[in-house]
């Protein structure tokens, strides 16, 4: 075609990015790989291809790692560590700095490789994943060298294992490794099997960067490596970005080993636009959304919601738009979709679509290549929240969507997921948007926006789209623990007797379910004995049942969470104001039960924790981060939700109030269990909740054995979070069970430690990060 | 030189006219437009589309077949205007145009001021490059109304084809859309078949939501072509306002089935620059809208970038402005 006939057709032409360098750099690496261990690569094992998507071609051979490889990185990681940590906050800095400089210097280099291995539009790679990996290193090198000002009472965790996804190789190379580091961590990695090449040259740059032997290992290969590095007991912390199944696989596996552990998971991320949006923009924002990336993306605005009355004119835009994408070539710089990863991904994608029997489906018009693996872009409307497409995430190039009426509507088919991990609003209305962004579950939600990423925000979800957020000042809390060494906790036991009961009449203690008592569903109780094998009382034995409806009072008290921290701070002064009219009532009980002379303290120790929380209950304060946009990224401390406790068991008033006041002053709900063999002090404790103005539901109380209930709130999948404080061993089985909606969980695992304020309240929350651009 | 086959002046006749319609109030206040969102979309979009080899070239003459090439300066002289004249016929040199397959590729229009209109529309005799001419008071439109209408008809009667008029500022921004809409039917009933362009000034119009407005208030009022600047403002031509105004033409379009041009005016001097522009109304408006009965750019030092960047795809070498013949 000559130019006289292109002047005539206007068509745009091939723009194509050289491969010569990327290609010459597998080259000179011999196109085959072994391991980063310990500073050096191994000698190539047996091992898999790496493709090219777009072409099908072989691009080199990797290594499958043996169960010998990921010792021999643990190992190094372990050796390194104490130095690496040593070196301080500074001395890191200065290798976080040089690790940014150095991914700036390849800039082209990584963007060019990463699209070959992965299959995404180079300019997604040169622009977005790049940029945002370096800007990681550079935010993080700030993070060492604050680390010993800001943080002061945190160190490293100690070796990570950091296992990645095939969507953004590098882009979450660094955001795991850069904060690790940052903290004084070392890291062994394992980046996704389709996707380990830029992996691969970053560890080529931790050479050139001069970074201490050992700080930084990968080891390639699949599946079964990753979980060599999940069950490694070298290992202290698992981090882990995947899909929800897998996470949930770790979460088990994990459970009870004391490791620490995040996730970010899948999702079905709600795109809501109003009725008096910028309908065009909120159109182009769609195609940042779901076509960023081929929809590969675990927070793609998947799901469209649309006012009823602008549905019609916004999907006839979007139809428009997504005939104008150009599909093809991933290094040509003038295409919008690439290659999707592999064809497992591509036939994945095409069953699920193919199996929807409901709604309209359209194509874009765009033609797809000849060859490669490539799926055009595809949207699905007239879906109901019932298909199973709008609850399952496609993780490709495939929008679904249905209509609401109102911005409550909105709202309950937003969450109507058990995913939460990001959310989008269009509307011009500020007011709207404001109202709508808290009420919308999940980690991040973008105003007028989609996709917005930055180091200084933190990144993560919320329900079954994981725990944990990367970036910002929130995101230090995954690579590092408290100072101080934790002490072992000995079990505390009931004691034995049968004497008589000393008290005139006959007092009943029942369970506490939504702001009344309530008699157990089994119909058992009992009896506690004092020191002296005097009959104390006795308890209601409390089964599945009763968890239930401590959980449903806990769900209906939903309200507490939307009031001030000014009126709860109020009513936790309260609370401590009838405790203390009751002190000596309070003292004698906890005596009569543990056979001590500490009740007195007890109880002061526990009218000053309410004080503690009422005070902080008004000023537990969000952050607004320094994102590099127009805008500001709001970071609220939101309440997590309804949150199971099982409470200390040697004090038994303390040990109570120590869960609740931090709970119930972040606006969470609280299903609390109270001590097993003491449960009389959290008995009386329900009249005080009556007199104190605590609505019902809000704070339920339960008694019982720790290790019969354990099992049944830890699975219960109407609660958010689960934390242990007792002395029976059911750590193990409480994080195992919370696999099943990837609950929150916060356990001892048989140790004692004294927690600060700073972990209760930050366990008591959850930090969602709203994204606001503004400009007129 | 004579035009050729080539598609330079894509006869009007193909289009039907902007009829216009009543003002519709409702639409017009129910324009949004979104300023971070529509700056993303514009600051990303240079890296979103690429353009290479005979493409290149190919787009690059197709600009030059829009540019409206112009003079408005207070020392216009009536040998000046003959000499841009001369450029609007051949603004390309011969050789390139030959190398290219390009020969007989003019400009869109050349654009003057009233005075300058006969000695333009004399200089063009037989090249089928129509004249343009400012009007209405330009750059401000601040002289008495009947005087701006008055100045039309003159121009018209000097042989303009096109008339580029200015609108009262004031009435956007004090949200008097009636009187905005009043005084583009005059201004277009004024033109007779001369195809008239509506300079918004979008740099004094405040917010990009007021320029989505006005764009759609003169529209309605029978606009044959919506224009950004008269260049003489702070800011000038812009892509985020070169979105919000193509979004609406497209919304114009969709309602009305009227194709309404578009022409951004100032501050585009290079031709990469040019081919974003390009690449933004393939992709917001489509093809139809590439051609110069619906695409103009304002500009005066564009075309001499294009002329180096041509060379430079003949010969592989860099080129120097002196060795292309000055407008």
């Amino acid at each position: 075609m000559g130019v006289k006939e292109i002047f005539e057709s206007m068509e745009y032409g091939p723009a194509p990015e050289s491969a010569a360098e990327a290609l010459a750099w597998l080259v000179d690496q011999g196109d085959r790989f072994g391991h980063f261990i310990n500073g050096a690569f191994t000698a190539p094992g047996d091992g898999f291809d790496s493709r090219n998507p777009a072409t099908g071609e072989v691009l080199a051979t990797l290594s499958q790692a043996t169960a010998a490889d990921v010792d021999v990185a643990v190992a190094a990681a372990r050796a390194a560590q104490p130095k690496w940590e040593r070196i301080g906050g500074a001395g890191r800095a200065r290798f976080l700095y040089a690790l940014a400089r150095l991914l700036q210097k390849h800039a082209r280099l990584f963007a060019v490789l990463e699209t070959l291995d992965n299959g995404k539009p180079v300019r997604e790679s040169r622009d977005i994943d790049v940029p945002l990996a370096q800007r990681h290193f550079y935010f993080h090198a700030g993070m060492a060298q604050l680390m010993a000002d800001q943080l002061p009472d945190r160190h490293a965790i100690g070796v990570c294992g950091q296992i990645i996804p095939w969507n953004f190789p590098l882009l979450m190379l660094a955001w795991k490794i850069a904060p690790a580091l940052a903290m004084g961590n070392t890291v062994v990695l394992k980046p996704a099997e389709w996707t380990s090449l830029t992996a691969l040259l970053f560890a080529d740059i931790c050479r050139q960067a001069g970074l201490p032997k050992g700080v930084v290992n990968i080891v390639t290969g699949d599946g079964a490596v990753g979980e060599m590095i999940v069950a490694h007991p070298g290992i202290d912390k698992i981090a882990f970005t995947g899909s929800t199944e897998v996470g949930r696989r770790i979460r088990q596996a994990t459970a009870g080993t004391g490791k620490a552990l995040t996730l970010e998971l899948g999702g079905k991320s709600p795109y809501i636009v109003f009725d008096d949006a910028d309908l065009d923009s909120a159109v182009e924002g769609l195609v940042d959304a779901i076509w960023f990336n081929g929809g590969q993306v675990c927070c793609a605005g998947s799901r469209l919601l649309v006012q009823e009355g602008v549905a019609d004119a916004f999907i006839a835009k979007l139809k428009a738009r997504m005939d104008g994408l150009r599909i093809g070539d991933p290094l040509d710089k003038c295409i919008d979709v690439g290659a999707v990863v592999d064809p497992v991904q591509r036939d994945r994608i095409t069953a699920m679509v193919d199996g929807c029997s409901a709604g309209v489906i359209h194509r874009a018009a765009g033609a797809l290549p000849d060859g490669g693996c490539f799926y055009p872009p595809t949207l699905i409307t007239g879906l109901s929240q019932s298909d199973p497409l709008m609850q399952e995430e496609i993780f490709g190039p495939v929008l679904v969507s249905t209509t609401f009426r109102t911005p409550g509507e909105a709202v309950q088919l937003a969450n109507n997921t058990r995913y939460g991990l990001a959310a989008t609003v269009w509307t011009e209305n500020v007011n709207l948007a404001l109202d709508i962004a808290p009420k919308l579950a999940a980690g991040v939600v973008w105003v007028n926006a989609t996709n917005l990423f930055d180091a200084a925000a933190g990144f993560g979800g919320v329900r079954e789209s994981g725990f944990g957020r990367e970036g910002g000042w929130e995101g230090l809390a995954a690579y590092t623990r408290p100072k101080g060494k934790p002490r072992p906790l000995a079990p505390v036991a009931a004691f034995e007797g049968a004497g008589e009961p000393e008290d005139g009449i006959d007092r009943t203690p029942k369970l506490y379910v939504g702001g009344k008592q309530a008699r157990p569903d089994g119909g058992y109780s009992r009896t506690i004995y004092g020191k002296r094998g005097q009959l104390l009382g006795q308890v209601p034995v409390t089964n599945r049942k009763d968890i239930r409806n401590a959980v449903e009072a806990a769900q209906a008290a939903a309200g507490w969470g939307k009031t001030t921290g000014h009126l709860r701070a109020q009513i936790l002064y309260y609370l401590a104001e009838n405790l203390s009219a009751r002190a000596a009532e309070f003292a004698a009980r906890i005596d009569a039960m543990t056979g001590k002379r500490g009740g007195r303290d007890e109880v002061a120790a526990s009218i000053d924790r309410l004080f503690t929380y009422a005070a902080w209950a008004d000023k537990y304060d969000g952050r607004v981060h320094s994102v590099p946009i127009r805008g500001v990224a709001i970071a609220m401390n939101e309440p997590v939700g309804v949150i199971g406790a099982f409470c200390a068991d040697d004090a038994p008033l303390l040990g109570l109030v120590s869960v609740m006041a931090p709970a119930i002053a972040m606006g969470n709900r609280a299903v609390l269990v109270a001590s097993e063999p003491f449960p009389l002090a959290a008995t009386d404790f329900y009249q005080v909740l009556d007199t104190s103005d605590v609505p019902g539901g809000v704070v339920n109380i339960l008694t019982g054995s720790h290790a019969d209930l354990a099992p049944h709130l830890a699975g219960h999948m109407d609660v958010d979070a689960v934390w242990s404080f007792s002395s029976s061993p059911i750590s193990a089985v409480i994080e195992r069970e919370a696999a099943g909606n990837l609950k929150r969980t916060w356990v001892n695992n048989g140790q004692t430690r004294d927690w600060s304020a700073q972990d209760w309240l930050s366990a008591a929350t959850e930090v969602g990060n709203i994204w606001v651009p503004y400009g007129e | 030189m004579q035009t050729t086959a080539l598609s330079t002046q894509l006869p009007l006749v193909t289009e039907p006219r902007n009829a216009g319609l009543p003002l519709d109030l409702d639409w017009v206040r129910g324009a949004q437009a979104n300023t971070s969102a529509i700056e993303r979309r514009a600051a990303t979009l240079p890296g979103r589309r690429s353009v290479k080899k005979d493409w290149q070239a190919a787009w690059l003459c197709r600009a030059v077949s829009c540019i409206d090439l112009t003079t408005l300066s207070g020392d216009d002289t009536e040998d000046r205007v003959r000499r841009l004249c001369a450029k609007a016929r051949q603004p390309v040199r011969a050789d390139i145009l030959q190398a290219l397959g390009m020969e007989g590729l003019s400009v869109g229009a050349v654009c003057v001021y009233h005075d300058m209109v006969a000695a333009a529309v004399d200089a063009l005799k037989g090249s089928g490059i129509p004249v343009a001419a400012v009007s209405t008071g330009f750059p401000a439109g601040l002289s008495p109304f009947h005087l701006r209408v008055a100045e039309i008809g003159e121009s018209v009667q000097a042989g303009a084809r096109e008339i580029d008029i200015v609108i009262s500022r004031r009435h956007v921004l004090g949200g008097d859309w009636q009187a905005l809409y009043d005084e583009m039917r005059d201004f277009r009933a004024a033109c007779g078949d001369a195809h008239v362009k509506a300079i918004l000034a979008t740099g004094e119009l405040g917010t990009l939501r007021n320029v989505a407005r006005a764009s759609l208030v003169c529209m309605m009022a029978g606009a044959d072509f919506i224009k950004t600047s008269t260049g003489k403002e702070g800011v000038n031509a812009t892509l985020p306002v070169s979105l919000v105004m193509i979004r609406a033409i497209r919304d114009y379009h969709a309602r009305t089935g009227f194709r309404v041009g578009y022409k951004p005016a100032g501050g585009i001097s290079k031709a990469k620059d040019a081919l974003v522009y390009l690449s933004l109304i393939k992709d917001e408006l489509g093809d139809r809208w590439l051609r110069p009965d619906l695409f103009r750019f304002g500009a005066s030092s564009l075309l001499g970038d294009i002329e180096r960047q041509l060379e430079h795809h003949l010969t592989g070498r860099y080129s120097a402005a002196y060795r292309h013949a000055a407008g």
